[in-house]
């Protein structure tokens, strides 16, 4: 294994939850489902207010090709179709279902589909409608990935299982778990993509995900399952392509120049239970955790389930200071906690210690430099940044190829928000693009 | 040794002789005309290059002025006076292009607005906005951390104690500097002789808009409806209030309204002379 180049080495925090096996979490009163939980255009509701629906009935179409169908994570009656927050503050239109207490919430099964039986295109399809998409936190819708462009190839399946920001064991527990549904779902995909090697890469801080997955089938034929150095950011696709391949993503392009497509082993699982049972995504496991929580716990829990009901749930202490919805590093601050969990939310850290650390100047020490995993030079984005010159933030300093992983920020000696200065560039730069 | 010196003399100074003939051929024979107004007129601009008149700066506007492609009133920065003068070297009229001044369509301040949580990050509005919208209950409210005070070219924005810009209108040149920095869109520049004007961007009603802000619009409507027809139109549960037309205002539409959202403004924002509710003993 070559590693990549530069990155941190946080405290990984991960004790607070790495013991705990997955509960169900119980069903909420009600649900709130946000039409836009992923990259990409919102989804279409089909339902009206007053309709009862089914745990896992279709309830919005995809909006387009980069979109994703949205399914009914409890049985229950519509109640509301109104635009709700959500964690990044905007209000985005959203099927609120109320849950039916006398309803078993079963789910209606269908007998396995056999997918080598689908041609791609089909396939792409039966992923789209599933409503799957990127478990680590990006939200992609998956289906994109395999609609493999005319004259392009996919050699590489790498499957990630690095889950490298601290706290988070929700991809742990998964691989601990179920290793059966996750080697089915990389099966499916690495048949129905027909590749030539398909890599798990592990951090070497999970030996027993390791040993589960290799027991499971991994390690046979031309599935690999690779123990990895424990570096951040290595859950990063193009950290994960060079960890494993030893090969760089040029830049502004995607894994697929190099024939490869990066998955998140949480995706792997969802994509068997599809193909097994005909269960869509709704419901997904998350991290409970941070010194603020009475009980940390990993949990699945259904969409649209309200962070607030889940944080009584588990309790939490009087001393908490922040909520942060995914992990420390690259997590979003809760401003508040009656949001819906969604299709990309990966944990809650509870926090107790009060927020941001003093600011001084930069002391040019370099250490930006030599954390960040992109080689990009993160003081001069910073200063530029902060100056608005952002046209030469782009010009001069690539902030484009910014992965917004934090390294940056955890290196700075001096207490410099850096990463938060390079996405204020980002929104700016992208707010003067639309108005062109 | 002196018979070196002697060539280097010789060829420097030949040299120089040789380019200072070329230079005074090109003085004399290749001279640009350029009309003595136009330099003239640029130092009676104001040198900001704000660029609100919409050419790239001062001396752009002012070769514009002299070719007659605009009016001195296009300066918003100049002081009449100034303006006059101008117009008379040109022989122009000086056109009559009214004031106009940026105003905030938000005024819950700390005390009126509900913060669920406190932003700690990077002090600058695009900044916090980023961060699940910036810790303010209003999703479209003022976050008052003063990009628009700092994009100011002409110190004309002040943050109040409640954490609201105050725009300054005879400081104010409407250059247009705040609208781009205001991550919420909140500025909007007006004609200063329009005096109503809507303190909230708000797109919630009713409750749900009074559970966030005491001094939010609620989109109850009776300000369209007190308005000469067509002045105020309900958008989006919002009044849009039709400047463009030549409409004289009245305080009337400002008077029935329940949260004192819609204001008649004529100085500063958010002070008491500007609440024509007060004014008309109305209970606030």
């Amino acid at each position: 294994m070559s590693g990549f180049a530069h990155g941190v080495h946080p405290p990984d925090n991960k004790h607070y939850t790495e013991k705990l096996p997955i509960r169900r979490y119980p069903f909420p009163r009600r649900v709130v489902l946000p039409l836009s939980q992923h990259i990409g255009a919102p989804s279409r509701a089909l339902v009206a207010v007053g309709d009862r629906v089914q745990r896992g009935q279709l309830i919005a179409n995809p909006g387009g090709f980069v979109s994703t169908a949205l399914h009914a994570s409890v049985t229950g009656t519509v109640v509301e179709i109104a635009p709700y927050r959500v964690s990044s503050g905007a209000l985005v239109p959203s099927i609120v279902i109320e849950t039916d207490p006398f309803d078993a919430q079963r789910l209606e099964e269908r007998p396995p589909l056999d997918p080598s039986a689908l041609n791609n295109k089909d396939f792409v399809q039966h992923i789209q409608m599933a409503g799957i998409v990127g478990l680590g936190g990006a939200a992609f819708p998956s289906h994109v990935k395999y609609a493999v462009p005319e004259g392009k190839r996919i050699e590489h399946l790498v499957i990630n299982g690095a889950e490298c920001e601290p706290f988070l064991t929700c991809d742990h527990r998964v691989m601990l778990e179920s290793p059966e549904q996750v080697m089915g779902g990389i099966a499916i995909v690495a048949e129905r993509l027909g590749v030539r090697s398909t890599h798990v890469g592990i951090e070497d801080n999970k030996p027993d995900a390791v040993e589960a997955l290799r027991r499971a089938g991994g390690g046979k034929g031309n599935i690999q399952v690779d123990a990895l150095h424990v570096k951040y950011p290595q859950g990063a696709e193009k950290m994960l392509i060079k960890a494993i391949h030893g090969r760089e993503v040029p830049a502004g392009k995607l894994p697929l120049e190099l024939g490869m497509v990066v998955n998140n082993v949480g995706t792997m699982a969802a994509i068997y239970d599809y193909f097994q049972t005909g269960k869509p995504l709704i419901e997904r496991v998350l991290t409970v955790t941070g010194p603020g929580v009475a009980e940390p716990a990993n949990l699945l829990v259904p969409l649209g389930t309200s962070v607030r009901e889940i944080l009584e749930y588990c309790g939490i202490k009087p001393e908490v200071t922040q909520v942060i919805m995914g992990g420390p590093m690259m997590g979003q601050p809760l401003a508040e906690l009656d949001v819906p969990v969604q299709k990309g939310t990966s944990g809650l850290l509870v926090l107790t210690k009060a927020g941001m650390a003093k600011e001084y100047a930069c002391i040019r020490c370099g250490r930006c430099l030599e954390a960040c995993p992109e080689l990009l030079n993160p003081q001069l984005l910073a200063k530029l940044a902060r100056g608005g010159r952002w046209e030469e933030t782009e010009s001069r300093a690539f902030v484009f190829d910014c992965i917004e992983c934090g390294s940056c920020s955890y290196a700075c000696p001096s207490g410099i928000p850096i990463v938060q200065l390079i996405k204020t560039s980002k929104a700016e730069l992208r707010k003067r693009q639309r108005a062109k | 040794m002196p018979g070196a010196i002697v060539t280097a003399v010789g060829i420097m100074g030949g040299l120089g002789l040789g380019f200072a003939t070329v230079l005074a051929v090109a003085y004399r024979f290749l001279k640009v005309e350029e009309d003595p107004r136009v330099a003239q007129v640029e130092s009676m601009l104001p040198s900001t290059n704000c660029g609100a008149c919409g050419q790239p700066g001062c001396a752009a506007f002012a070769e514009a002025l002299v070719a007659g492609r605009v009016v001195p009133s296009g300066c918003t920065v100049s002081s009449a006076a100034a303006i006059e003068s101008i117009a008379e070297l040109l022989g122009v009229d000086a056109g009559g292009a009214l004031k106009r001044v940026a105003r905030v369509h938000c005024a819950g301040g700390t005390a009126e607005s509900r913060a669920p949580s406190t932003y700690q990050g990077h002090a600058s509005c695009r900044s916090a906005a980023l961060v699940s919208g910036g810790g303010k209950g209003c999703t479209w409210g003022c976050l008052g951390l003063a990009d628009c005070a700092a994009s100011c070219g002409f110190d004309a924005i002040v943050m109040n104690a409640n954490g609201l810009p105050v725009i300054d209108p005879d400081k104010c040149t409407a250059c247009g500097d705040c609208v781009d920095a205001c991550p919420k869109d909140l500025i909007e520049i007006v004609p200063i002789d329009k005096p109503i004007f809507v303190q909230c961007a708000a797109l919630s009603k009713g409750e749900e808009a009074m559970a966030e802000c005491a001094v939010a619009c609620d989109g109850c409507g009776r300000c369209a409806a007190d308005a000469p027809t067509g002045l105020i139109e309900m958008v989006n549960n919002l009044p849009r209030v039709h400047y463009e037309l030549d409409i004289p205002h009245t305080a009337d539409p400002t008077l029935r309204c329940p949260t004192g959202a819609i204001r008649w403004v004529t100085g500063l924002q958010y002070n008491a002379e500007s609440d024509s509710r007060r004014k008309h003993g109305l209970p606030r």
